[in-house]
């Protein structure tokens, strides 16, 4: 469940965001991957009322702005953890050993890709080529590219980022 | 703004910057920022402001300078035009370069790259030609270096029909993979009847380990837009989007802010140039599907929707984007046009070779000294890319590269004197792809590398046929046996059926180019997929063989 504050409700000032973009757009269709982009950006995730909210705004049948939000791997519709983890898959990064780096973060923090772990601190996802292959291997720390020697190196820099915000 | 004005504008920005004694570009290309060249920016910014020489002094934060594993870089030009280049500054090193500049010192020489690197000698940089010296948010910037000359002398002084003609004779191919005649393809879209055309430039830079597309719309946003207005006026379309991948905010950003800049100009939108040619450009994001790059689907993206790929014929070129004659080309395509428009077909063609002219960007990568981005003429050998540009192979032999990414294939040491052209990358199984080349040294198994592709296409699978969704999945399953070593000889046999199959029967190019990694690695390393399943053994030891009692046997 995500947390309730993450939880739209009708009158969300947050909305005004998302309905400012569908009014940019003159209640366009053609324009709702831009509209999802903007919600996405805003609630951190896509829930079902602000996917109901868009379909009704701009006449589309539900179920076609659903199949938008589930086709693309951009869009997610739980609500991310506190940190996010990414780790490359790209060629580049493959062929340096970024399947190892990937099954170690698995194994130590005992979630798979695309899951967020118990706590809600941690979501580990694994996209396929940031387009920084020079770093290869690397890991998104936040979306920050970072380059990594090993997978013990890259499951310590996830627990040194997961201990900067904890209460003390 | 009308022509006149444009050169004025051109001049005045020139002569401002031949007045600074001193010019340091950043490289702020993705590598150099995860490498804290924002803080060397910093470094430099501050020093000046202590010297007071702000206005003697121009700092520039730039697009991608090219050897981006030697980064952060930093180029400095002096007054009369020798540039220095400097690899891996921190911010005090910089601090320290600079103040040895202002002081009137000769260049510092620690960390200088020297000038005559094969990694800039061996390049011919046309469409990457402003990266290192312009300021990406500056539309003055491109403007001083002839920017929207070409566009402006196309619209007061050419027509549709000779534009067209231009991009004709100069040979120029797309440069998004397939290598289709860039001028036929604007042709057929300019002879295509209906009031309504588009322009959509492919900006959905799918294939892993390619970024040159990011690079170029990051670094140069303007060259794109003018490339596309060009392509606009030249085919009788009013209106172009611009559909960028989803994992590239910054060059979403960079051509939003290009695409108002331009607009206030008037080099972009309602009567441009105060002539009587129109073309608005819309910014589209992707949101992360590789299929996206097959110009159906990318059309169906365009339009909000699933990218789902439909069954050529109809091309786009006849009906496209809502149902209207659509020229869709690759971002580096439109990024080559106003080269061409500037300095006519013949200097372009003279670049390359015959059916092969102008340069390609590559993005090379891997086990490689020199990784980055280089622009080089179509034809030069995958030698020289690898051994002089890239400066070598690191960690072992060169075992093969990577060309084309999940629709290409992998070209053998054997082969390393190939002429990196459209058809000679064919010949060997492989295509010219997007550009990204990937180097693998003796350490790295082929089969496994065939097996991340097939990965990859299963997990990109749209879906819609059946031979791609559950191909793939099948092809991954027999891939897992091989590399655990529990394949037999009927399996990879079924493997090598199941690559035909995917091939004849798939609907789009995802599909029918997903087995190629596979054909071109059973061609070109068939004794590796032999020692994995006769002797259940990963030559390179990489695959994990411990399913099997054999012992492995590097």
């Amino acid at each position: 469940m995500p947390a309730s504050d993450t939880v739209p409700v009708p009158d969300d000032p947050r909305r005004s965001a998302v309905d400012r973009v569908m009014q940019r757009h003159r209640y366009d269709r053609d324009a709702l991957i831009e509209v999802l982009h903007v919600a996405q950006e805003t609630f951190g995730h896509l829930d079902r009322q602000t996917l109901a909210h868009i379909a009704r705004e701009l006449s589309l049948p539900p179920g076609i702005v659903y199949g938008v939000a589930t086709f693309y791997h951009f869009f997610t519709l739980e609500a991310p953890g506190e940190h996010i983890c990414g780790v490359c898959r790209g060629t580049a990064c493959h062929i340096k050993g970024s399947g190892k780096i990937l099954s170690a973060i698995e194994e130590r923090f005992g979630i798979v890709a695309g899951q967020t772990s118990g706590d809600g601190r941690l979501t580990v996802v694994a996209p396929r080529c940031v387009g920084n292959c020079v770093l290869a291997p690397l890991v998104l720390l936040d979306g920050e590219d970072v380059k990594v020697d090993s997978p013990a190196a890259a499951v310590a820099l996830i627990e040194e980022l997961l201990s900067k915000g904890e209460p003390t | 703004m009308n022509a006149s004005d444009l050169e004025k504008l051109a001049l005045h920005e020139a002569g401002r910057e031949r007045r600074y004694c001193l010019r340091i570009s950043i490289c702020m290309g993705s590598p150099c920022m995860a490498a804290g060249a924002a803080a060397v920016k910093t470094a430099i910014e501050e020093l000046i402001d202590r010297h007071g020489a702000a206005a003697d002094i121009r700092v520039v934060g730039t697009g991608c300078v090219g050897p981006c594993s030697r980064g952060p870089i930093l180029l400095v030009v002096t007054r009369d035009g020798t540039e220095y280049r400097y690899e891996r500054v921190t911010p005090p090193a910089a601090a320290a370069l600079v103040d040895r500049f202002l002081n009137g010192d000769v260049a510092p020489t620690e960390r200088l790259l020297p000038a005559d690197l094969p990694f800039f000698t061996g390049q011919t940089r046309l469409v990457l030609a402003n990266c290192g010296y312009t300021d990406p948010e500056r539309i003055e910037d491109y403007i001083a270096r002839g920017g929207y000359q070409s566009l402006s002398r196309a619209i007061h002084h050419l027509s549709p029909e000779a534009v067209c003609e231009e991009v004709t004779r100069s040979g120029l191919r797309g440069r998004g993979g397939a290598g289709y005649p860039t001028g036929v393809k604007w042709e057929l879209v300019r002879k295509a009847s209906g009031s309504r055309k588009y322009v959509v430039a492919n900006g959905d830079e799918g294939d892993p380990g390619a970024y040159m597309d990011r690079t170029i719309m990051e670094a140069d946003p303007h060259r794109v837009l003018e490339g596309m207005a060009l392509a606009g006026f030249a085919v009788g379309a009013e209106q172009g989007y611009i559909y960028v991948r989803g994992e590239y905010p910054l060059a979403a950003a960079r051509l939003r802010q290009a695409i108002q800049t331009a607009e206030r100009l008037q080099l972009l939108g309602g009567r441009i140039l105060e002539s009587r040619v129109n073309f608005r450009i819309d910014l589209r994001m992707g949101a992360g599907a590789f299929v996206c790059g097959e110009e159906t689907a990318l059309l169906a993206s365009v339009m909000g929707r699933r990218g789902h790929p439909v069954t050529r014929p109809p091309y786009p070129a006849q009906r496209g984007l809502r149902g209207c004659p659509t020229l869709i080309n690759n971002v580096e395509t439109f990024a080559t046009i106003p080269t061409i428009i500037r300095y006519g077909w013949e200097e372009f063609a003279s670049v390359g070779g015959p059916g092969n002219s102008g340069t390609k960007v590559f993005a090379i990568c891997g086990d490689l000294v020199n990784a980055g981005l280089v622009e080089v003429p179509l034809g030069t050998t995958l030698r020289q890319i690898v051994e002089e540009i890239g400066g070598g192979v690191t960690g072992g032999a060169f075992k093969a590269a990577q060309t084309g990414g999940p629709s290409g294939g992998c070209i053998p040491a054997g082969h390393l004197d190939t002429p990196m052209d459209y058809e000679q990358l064919k010949a060997l199984g492989s295509i010219m792809g997007s550009g990204g080349l990937i180097v693998m040294n003796d350490q790295r198994c082929m089969v496994d590398v065939a097996r991340f592709f097939i990965g990859f296409c299963q997990d990109e699978s749209c879906g819609k046929c059946v031979p791609c969704r559950a191909g793939t999945v099948q092809m991954g399953l027999l891939l897992d046996r091989i590399c655990s070593g529990l394949a037999s000889a009927c399996d990879l046999e079924q493997l090598e059926e199941l690559c035909h199959l995917l091939q004849e029967t798939s609907l789009c190019g995802l599909g029918s180019a997903a087995p190629n990694p596979v054909l071109s690695t059973l061609r070109h390393f068939r004794d590796e997929y032999e020692a994995h399943v006769m002797d259940h053994c990963c030559p390179a030891a990489v695959c994990n063989m411990a399913a099997t009692e054999a012992a492995c046997q590097p």
